[in-house]
């Protein structure tokens, strides 16, 4: 019993450890390509990078808005409840605007791209290399990683950080509207307090962040589409795994760059 | 007709999943402008073999040549520029499903010609021409048939006028008539470009109908390797077997099962009984 127990953690390790080692492979092939492909004939393909910046970043514009208005409303209600226990009110503009930058327009938008954008991708290739599109591709002399890869992870370190940004904005909108709808305090009061507590730190981590999740959901995505074997099933969980591994990822990414920038001061 | 030098050698090729060998010491040469017909029942290694010769796939053992190019060795560039030179039709067609047909055709030409798109795209018309489809140009994948995807696969895999061109199953899951259509438009082409085929099939109506020489496949190993003349008068039992359409004997003898008796001694590593190599 113990021994099965063992094997299988062994296993579930072995199995983790190879898919570390395939996301460093293909981020490091992907790179190598991002940077000498130019110079060999293999250009970035900047057409279907942007046609990827559309899907990625602009078709996620309404729900990253929906997602971080509310959270910004959320925030606000929720800090409201403690900071009026301690006599603090005042304090809610600098904790909603600093929890939403640092933290949550950046986690959630990129948990929002996970699904709608890994997903999409995972199941594109996924469907490409079952129906050997991606052999066609292979055998006409085009590499599989200038051509898929590097578009993807490029229109999602472009775009992820655009859609953060506009999170930042209207999920600081979405606090707003609670603290002059709800608790009656001023607006101009509110926009002060915000701008004079957030600095350029802030800002930069929360870019950070994006910056760092958009190359986790890229090649995630990438890697469980291109290692799909099999057919409609197998699509069907590299989908599911996609999202899973770069949600997990994300997170524990999280916490790494909050760590750096708490022990950089 | 065909030349003497050969434009894909493959030497000693050996490709095992397991312990079950594939490919098993093959070797093979197709001459300039001639047509080969791989046939051979299923499972018989025919699909790996072609996926080595085309590159995709590398062989545990063995060596490639393509126009005398090591396929699996030379550098990236020149197998790009050989890649130019091979055209590959796939069994299911392997359009991009997000293209239109036109679109498909576009691809290797925008990549690869710097032609100005007025022009590619009349190049375009021309091949899809080719292969009655000019009326698709700008259909989808998903809106045509299993047959016009087949022929605007071929389509695709003629854009750059490749000197060879491998077809992998070109009649499979086609209707008689269709297959036999199939069939006459890969004489044409090859007729007006002369171009080598490599053709893999189980198909023996098509095979007979298209092949210079025809090589049959079983266990990873050439039975036969000749004119189909040759071939039709072959009296080896399991060419017979597939030319005469007779049913493989299924039925295990007790060696069969004392084998694994005596081999493993445990019953969970038998393997799938199955005859199909």
């Amino acid at each position: 019993m113990i021994k099965i127990f063992i094997g299988g953690v062994g296993h579930k390790v072995l199995g983790l450890l190879a898919e570390a080692g395939g996301l460093w492979q293909l981020a490091r092939a992907s790179l190598k390509r991002l940077l000498v492909g130019p110079f060999h004939s293999d250009p970035v393909r900047i057409r279907s990078t942007i046609f990827l910046m559309v899907k990625a970043g602009y078709d996620s514009l309404p729900l990253a808005a929906l997602i971080a208005l509310l959270t910004g409303m959320i925030m606000a209600l929720q800090s409201a409840q403690q900071l009026t226990e301690v006599g603090a009110i005042g304090l809610m503009p600098n904790l909603v605007a600093a929890s939403i930058i640092r933290e949550l327009a950046p986690l959630l938008t990129a948990i929002i791209v996970a699904g709608r954008y890994g997903s999409a991708v995972a199941a594109e290739l996924g469907t490409m290399k079952v129906s050997q599109e991606i052999d066609a591709l292979t055998v006409m002399g085009l590499d599989t990683i200038s051509f898929l890869v590097v578009p993807r992870i490029l229109a999602l370190i472009i775009s992820l950080p655009c859609l953060v940004l506009f999170a930042d904005f209207v999920g600081i909108s979405g606090g707003l509207i609670i603290a002059v709808g709800v608790l009656n305090l001023g607006a101009n009061g509110y926009m002060q307090s915000t701008f004079d507590t957030l600095g350029m730190e802030d800002l930069a981590m929360g870019l950070v962040k994006a910056f760092v999740f958009a190359v986790i959901i890229a090649l995630v995505s990438c890697q469980q589409g291109l290692k799909t074997r099999g057919g409609a099933e197998q699509v069907g969980q590299a989908t599911t795994i996609s999202v899973v591994h770069s949600i997990v990822l994300i997170i524990a990414a999280d916490l790494f760059v909050t760590a750096i920038f708490y022990l950089k001061g | 007709m065909a030349e003497s030098r050969p434009q894909i050698e493959a030497r000693g090729l050996v490709k095992t999943y397991g312990e079950h060998r594939i490919l098993d010491g093959l070797n093979l040469s197709v001459n300039r402008g001639e047509t080969l017909v791989i046939l051979g029942a299923s499972g018989s290694g025919k699909s790996t073999l072609l996926r080595s010769l085309i590159g995709l796939g590398r062989p545990d053992d063995g060596s490639v040549l393509v126009q005398g190019i090591d396929i699996f060795s030379t550098d990236r560039l020149s197998l790009k520029a050989l890649r130019c030179r091979m055209g590959v039709a796939f069994q299911g067609g392997a359009l991009f499903g997000s293209m239109t047909l036109a679109e498909n055709i576009d691809l290797p030409l925008s990549e690869f010609t710097g032609l100005p798109a007025s022009t590619r795209r009349i190049i375009t018309q021309i091949k899809l021409g080719m292969v009655g489809l000019e009326d698709a140009m700008d259909l989808l994948p998903s809106q045509i048939s299993g047959g016009m995807r087949k022929r605007a696969a071929l389509a695709r895999a003629l854009a750059l006028d490749p000197e060879i061109l491998f077809f992998d199953e070109p009649s499979a899951g086609l209707d008689p008539v269709t297959a036999a259509g199939l069939d006459l438009l890969i004489l044409q082409l090859k007729k007006v470009f002369h171009v080598t085929l490599v053709v893999v099939t189980h198909e023996l109506t098509s095979a007979f109908s298209i092949a210079d020489r025809l090589a049959l496949m079983h266990e990873g190993r050439f039975l036969i390797i000749g004119s189909p003349a040759d071939v039709q008068k072959s009296k080896d039992p399991i060419v017979r077997r597939f030319l005469d359409r007779l049913p493989e004997d299924k039925r295990k003898t007790s060696d069969f099962y004392q084998r694994f008796i005596e081999e493993e001694g445990d019953a969970q590593s038998i393997p799938e009984v199955d005859n199909e190599s």
